[in-house]
């Protein structure tokens, strides 16, 4: 700036002045209400997802609480042979159809006991238990027994048949691992080979015409999946391994199709972890004399093997979530068989044909599906929980 | 991946073996494996479409419930009879109800010709499909189909079909798969859609920008980013069952409409277009938000330099220079969500989604079905007329889901701005 033109400090203070500014005496940050009101609702947009996960937890957590605290009574076809006092410790239930066993607890009218000891019919209980009054019961009045789940009958348990008061989730729980199993076998060599040829060996062409397909199909919804698997993979499996081997609803058409499903998510995942891999690494190995496939196996698929394994985490959390498809082909009913031919239910499955049919508030079959879902919730926020640490852990940063 | 499988071999006296051409022959071999998986997950799209289209179209034989021959009066066959006459014929034919009926839709002296001898066709010869066949079968084993159908339905006629036509899409659901359409099914989508997108995409951009443009690094809002991560891998039926403790049960009140006096007469419980708009709501409100956080990010921090710089304040900046840019890498990734959320079926399963309903939903308390949940109907059902219509309504859905991604594309190319 010249020498002539610059301003004396009183100088520019006139001017600034004569402009309409004036300058302010407090230099306090103002604070701006409208500012403040619009940072607030951001934040509450933000907040929510906290929200939704602390509704998860509390809802499929409350009702899962109901499920292993309710107190049901089954009959048990025991009736009392004689009438009793309120002081009577031991009476004749009968003998048929034996099913009581001691440390049973069982309700006969109002009151609560638990029995001691058995024989031969007789029982010995301790009357009045949890704060019921022992009272006189006639002859004739029916025996019934308490029917909690518990925790280890849950995860233990072989059998799941709410009717009858059993709730095993390995049925369940066996059928969503042969899917997830399958579904892996299918889609973990698919998927890297995808994500090797399209990060290795695919010119740029041939990419852009490939990347929008895959994509496409892993936008195709589930339930298109399920009309897959049930009208084409299950026909085609039937006509491979005969019709009496393949029922029409099994597991492996199922878990195939998931395979399929999840296989744009295998290979997108792992073709950026491939493609992360800088350059200076191949063209190393190709100066040491490697070939392609050498390079492409024991270098760039090595030092990717964090974003791959992540990858293959996640798609195993994505396959024991998936629902429609084996709502659709996998079959209703909980069935423990190891045979992926025939049909069993997944814990998915088992939730969506529960909730699809007219089910009251209040009844066990309500509560033991928020059971199972709190039990799905852990199980894939754990995989995911370990496949971010993974990426953290493992990865391997390039300049 | 120790073992060396294909380099190169050292001989016992020291020197290199680089079998080269053996070891380029391995790397051939595994170039074709690798492609031919590239065309396995191609080929399983294509077979998954040929396979839907398979059963939308294709051949099937009709048999009349009464000879239209039988119908004619003084050797006159229908088709040129006089109005009166059919009239007499329909009178004859149907229930003194049903006639009751279509006497009060529209008098019968008011009707037209036409009018009288479609529903002549349509109620007393009545065509129904007694037998179908895949599209496949309908092009290349023609003889075979002409001769089963001559010995199962002699009185059949056979002719060529596409399940998906005009009124498939505007009749309502109906028991008899021959007249059932998507009408309340595609209403009952875009209902819902509408509901999740009014939910969903305020509340989405909003924690977006407070994250990128608010949020200092403190424990509570790396929780947040952590929180919507893990919440984006949450299996969606899970979501349903948040969505029907919350939404159907506990905020019964609000989504039934009995809190506005809204209440649609045919519901009386939460089970509503409103429920299941905020079910979705919730489901993809991690992806938008983090699409959104990626939009962006993409804006340089020059252009909030400078606005601040200017004086504006940070909702100014947001508001007039950040958003404007970001906003088609926003709506791209909105819309790929509500792709995502139109074709989901298993949370709006479980929130209640109707099985069955012929009417169309009118406002966000009203009953609702959904196109997925019909799809999901038609093909458990074990009759092959079901699974016709599931592949025309499969066809449907997909038609509207590709030209949503066409629109996000066309978005992403018309106002992307590179910086």
């Amino acid at each position: 700036m010249d020498e002539e033109n610059r301003l004396t400090p009183g100088q520019a203070k006139a001017q600034i002045q004569s402009a309409g500014y004036h300058r302010s005496n407090n230099l306090k940050k103002k604070r701006r209400w409208g500012e403040f009101i619009i940072q607030t609702l951001l934040f509450i947009s933000g907040a929510i997802s906290i929200l939704t996960t602390v509704g998860i937890v509390y809802e499929l957590g409350k009702e899962s609480l109901t499920f292993f605290t309710r107190q049901s009574w089954e009959q048990t076809n025991h009736t009392l042979k004689a009438s009793i006092d309120a002081e009577a410790t031991q009476f004749d239930v009968g003998t048929s159809g034996f099913t009581l066993e001691p440390d049973d607890k069982i309700r006969i009218d109002e009151e609560l006991m638990v029995i001691t000891d058995i024989t031969a019919g007789i029982v010995k209980v301790e009357r009045g238990v949890e704060k019921t009054a022992a009272a006189e019961h006639r002859i004739g009045s029916e025996v019934f027994l308490s029917s909690s789940v518990t925790l280890v009958e849950f995860f233990t348990g072989t059998k799941w048949n709410p009717q009858i008061g059993q709730f095993g989730i390995w049925p369940l729980l066996n059928a969503t691992l042969m899917v997830s199993l399958i579904a892996m076998l299918v889609s973990l060599p698919l998927g890297l080979s995808i994500a090797i040829y399209l990060s290795e060996y695919a010119s740029m062409r041939a990419r852009s015409t490939i990347k929008p397909i895959l994509e496409v199909l892993s936008g195709v919804p589930t339930v298109v999946y399920g009309y897959f698997a049930l009208t084409f993979m299950t026909p085609l499996l039937k006509t491979i391994l005969g019709n009496d081997v393949v029922e029409v609803y099994n597991v492996a058409s199922a878990g195939i199709v998931v395979g399929i499903l999840i296989i744009p998510l295998v290979s997108s995942m792992s073709e950026d972890a491939l493609s992360a891999v800088p350059r200076s690494l191949r063209e190393a190995a190709y100066g040491m004399g490697a070939t392609k496939l050498e390079t492409a196996v024991r270098v760039v698929v090595p030092a990717a093997t964090s974003g791959i394994v992540a990858a293959f985490i996640v798609a195993i959390s994505r396959a024991i979530g998936e629902t429609m498809v084996v709502a659709l082909a996998a079959g209703a009913g909980p069935n423990f068989t190891f045979n992926p031919f025939k049909p069993a239910e997944t814990m998915t499955g088992h939730i969506v044909r529960i909730s699809g049919g007219d089910i009251s508030y209040d009844s066990i079959d309500y509560n033991s599906i928020f059971a199972i879902g709190l039990f799905l919730f852990f199980i894939t926020l754990t995989l995911n929980v370990i496949s971010q640490r993974v990426v953290r852990r493992f990865r391997e940063v390039y300049e | 991946m120790n073992q060396p499988i294909h380099t190169g071999d050292t001989l016992p006296d020291g020197t290199y073996q680089s079998n080269l051409p053996q070891r380029h022959r391995i790397g051939r071999i595994w170039k074709r494996l690798f492609q031919a998986s590239t065309w396995v997950g191609i080929l399983a799209l294509i077979v998954l479409i040929l396979n839907v289209i398979n059963s939308t179209f294709g051949m099937i034989a009709l048999e009349n419930q009464i000879n239209p021959e039988d119908l004619a009066i003084n050797n006159i066959p229908i088709e040129q009879l006089h109005p009166v006459d059919l009239t007499h014929i329909l009178k004859e034919h149907l229930s003194a109800g049903l006639i009751r009926r279509l006497e009060s839709d529209i008098p019968w002296e008011e009707r037209s010709r036409d009018n009288l001898y479609d529903l002549v066709m349509t109620r007393v010869v009545e065509p129904t499909v007694v037998d179908t066949w895949s599209l496949y079968d309908s092009i290349f084993h023609r003889e075979k189909i002409v001769q089963e159908a001559a010995a199962d339905h002699p009185n059949a006629a056979l002719e060529f079909h596409s399940w998906l036509d005009q009124d498939f899409l505007v009749t309502p659901q109906s028991p008899n798969p021959e007249h059932a359409g998507v009408r309340t099914a595609i209403l009952g989508s875009l209902w819902t859609i509408a509901i999740t997108i009014l939910f969903a995409f305020p509340l989405g951009v909003g924690a977006a920008i407070y994250l990128e443009e608010y949020a200092a690094d403190t424990p509570l809002n790396r929780l947040i980013q952590t929180n919507i991560n893990n919440l984006a891998g949450v299996p969606s039926i899970i979501y349903g069952m948040l969505g029907l403790a919350i939404f159907v049960r506990t905020l019964e009140h609000i989504t039934s409409g009995a809190a506005f006096g809204l209440v649609d007469p045919t519901t009386a419980n939460g089970r509503t277009v409103l429920s299941a708009g905020m079910t979705l709501g919730l489901l993809i409100l991690p992806l938008i938000i983090i699409n959104a956080q990626e939009a962006i990010k993409a804006v340089p921090g020059s252009l909030r330099q400078a606005s601040y710089g200017m004086g504006a304040t940070r909702w100014q900046t947001v508001w007039h220079h950040v958003l404007p840019n970001a906003l088609p890498g926003i709506l791209t990734g909105a819309i790929l969500a509500i792709s995502r959320a139109i074709g989901e079926t298993a949370p709006l399963v479980v929130v209640g989604a109707s099985t069955f309903i012929t009417f169309d939903p009118k406002s966000p308390f009203s009953k609702f079905t959904t196109l997925p949940i019909q799809i999901w109907q038609w093909t458990a059902r074990p009759q092959d007329e079901f699974r016709n219509i599931a592949g025309a309504a499969i066809l449907v859905l997909l038609g509207l889901l590709l030209s949503l991604n066409a629109l996000a594309i066309y978005l992403r190319n018309k106002y992307s701005t590179r910086f």
